[in-house]
């Protein structure tokens, strides 16, 4: 289980051994719905990660003080209290990007990789492992949607990172790129079957790179007992 | 008078997957050839690219998955697959499109699934939704045919649209495509006119299209040909006319001059190609005789509603692909009972 090991292996696990959306498959539905273009992917991706390491945190110090009865309705009510929270500065600093994710925004509270750490990891860890757990365990879900979604973008309207400057400000219009105007796109990269496909090939792709890894160098006892977690929603 | 006597066994050879494909493609083959004088080489150019890119894939998945590579593409279903794609798209489709439409075919319908025999859907039909879907201005150009065509293409000009993606020098898209009969019809009916008068343009022949309806004849044939040689039965045809015609029927009843006859929906768009080729796929279709009927049925209701009321002119791979999706269910509750298992007789 994840309760042992150090932050090193933590940190390993949230990014890549359990990754919420590639191993756990948790977190669908905003994650083949958002990730039509990597900034929305992106913006989607930090929004989740804050909420993940304020409830993780949150959970964390509260943890002796809840009864286990009723721990589940405190965690949602944490978890929903911090997705309030992002949602109305999202939508005070970033307006335009909180306009194109809409609902996915206060969706993050019923979110299962979030709800899913709270009471795998962080009811039963100290303050600082927990905090770690839910920075890496974001960060790999955002490197997801990120990947997805610019893969998506890219073979969908051949341009990557368009509209950064929704979240970077004028600054970074630079950041686009774009294969030209006469690029005739896949539209169903954009449309949800592309997302389906898009999450399989890379579930494919992660499980291709752990078989070599493994054929490679001989199989560490650790990496073997990551996949222990994946069974909670 | 003397009968002439058999020993045993008095069973046939039995049916292999490359005697049954070799079949299916001769049977195509007077469709394919009627397509080629009404619209042009661009068919059979379109069938060349489409076959040896499918081949060329299904190799490198099977090396990739390290199975035998020879005795899979012996077997011509990739072939099959290719034909039926390059002829229900559009004969001027760019080279790229169709390399991409069996990549997905071969790679991910067909072979992510398991290779034959384990793919729920058909892959002609999948690669052409796609397409349709992706890339809905080139799957949608066609030609008319031949004997229309106020331009007339020779076999450079069509080679060269189908390679550089770009219409031939000094003609516009526009100049050269025309609308097909079932969105031609749908265009006319949407302006409000009546079938009476629809019809008195000069690109209509008896039953549907001019052209069109003698490239159905001539895949009717060979339908009918694959029945007598038991490569088919009759149950899934049937079933699609059946549904297909029942519905038009009803509607042509209520109000002929706002829907077409029957017989124009049987002989316009894919409805027979689809009805003896493509619904008959002995891996996605249902497997039990109940089952073919109802599974036929479905096919040809659906392809009526999504044509009449749905956003797209023609529907046979979205009615097709919608009930591969069904065909385990509908199986699962046919399943002919085993003698002695019945709950009345106990």
């Amino acid at each position: 289980m994840s309760n042992s090991g150090g932050l090193g292996l933590i940190i390993k696990n949230g990014l890549w051994n359990s990754n919420q959306a590639l191993v756990a498959l948790l977190g669908l539905c905003p994650l083949l719905a958002v990730t039509n273009t990597a900034i929305n992917g992106l913006g989607l991706g930090i929004a989740t990660t804050a909420v993940l390491v304020a409830s993780n945190g949150t959970v964390s110090l509260i943890r002796n003080l809840v009864r286990s009865e009723v721990r589940l309705p405190v965690f949602v009510l944490v978890i929903a209290s911090f997705v309030t929270a992002i949602e109305l500065s999202m939508n005070a600093y970033f307006h335009e990007l909180h306009k194109i994710l809409g609902i996915f925004i206060p969706l993050i509270v019923t979110n299962c990789a979030i709800i899913g750490r709270a009471e795998a990891f962080a009811s039963k860890n100290n303050l600082l492992r927990s905090l770690v757990d839910g920075l890496s365990v974001g960060v790999g879900f955002t490197l997801v949607l990120v990947t997805l979604g610019g893969m998506r973008e890219l073979i969908g309207q051949g341009t990557l990172f368009d509209q950064a400057h929704l979240m970077f400000g004028a600054a970074a219009e630079g950041m686009s790129l774009s294969l030209g105007s006469d690029f005739q796109g896949m539209l169903l990269a954009i449309l949800p079957p592309g997302a389906f496909i898009g999450l399989g090939l890379m579930i494919a792709i992660k499980n291709l790179i752990d078989k070599r890894l493994a054929q490679t160098t001989a199989t560490k006892p650790e990496a073997l007992e990551s996949g222990a977690e994946a069974g909670t929603s | 008078m003397q009968f002439q006597t058999f020993s045993s066994p008095h069973t046939d050879r039995p049916n292999s997957v490359d005697k049954v494909m070799l079949q299916v493609i001769l049977a195509l083959l007077p469709g394919v050839l009627a397509m080629t004088w009404y619209f042009g080489p661009g068919v059979l150019i379109n069938i060349v690219i489409a076959t040896l890119s499918a081949v060329a894939f299904e190799a490198l998945v099977l090396k990739l998955r390290k199975r035998p590579v020879m005795p899979t593409l012996y077997d011509l279903s990739a072939v099959v697959t290719a034909i039926l794609f390059a002829i229900a798209v559009p004969p001027l489709l760019p080279w790229w499109l169709t390399v991409i439409g069996m990549a997905f075919a071969i790679i991910m319908v067909k072979q992510l699934y398991g290779g034959l025999g384990y793919n729920p859907f058909n892959p002609a039909m999948a690669a052409y939704v796609l397409l349709l879907i992706s890339w809905p201005i080139p799957m949608t150009s066609w030609l008319p045919p031949v004997v229309l065509s106020t331009n007339p293409l020779d076999f450079m000009q069509i080679v060269s649209a189908i390679f550089t993606g770009s219409p031939p020098t000094g003609l516009e898209w526009d100049a050269i495509t025309m609308a097909t009969p079932l969105d031609g019809m749908r265009t006319n009916l949407d302006q409000g006119q009546m079938i009476s008068e629809i019809f008195q343009s000069p690109v209509w022949g008896d039953f549907g299209g001019l052209g069109w309806e003698w490239v159905g004849n001539w895949f009717l044939m060979g339908g009918l040909w694959l029945i007598y040689k038991r490569t088919i039965t009759w149950h899934i045809p049937l079933a699609f006319f059946a549904g297909l015609t029942g519905l038009a029927m009803i509607t042509f009843l209520f109000d002929p001059e706002s829907y077409p006859f029957a017989l124009f929906h049987v002989f316009s768009g894919g409805a027979i190609l689809g009805a003896f080729f493509i619904a008959t796929d002995p891996v996605t279709a249902c497997t039990t005789r109940k089952g073919q009927l109802i599974y036929g049925v479905a096919i040809g209701m659906l392809v009526y509603v999504i044509r009449t009321w749905g956003g797209y002119p023609d529907a046979v791979a979205f009615a097709v692909l919608l009930l591969n999706m069904a065909a385990p269910t509908i199986d699962y509750y046919t399943r002919p009972q085993v003698f002695g298992h019945g709950d009345n007789h106990g």
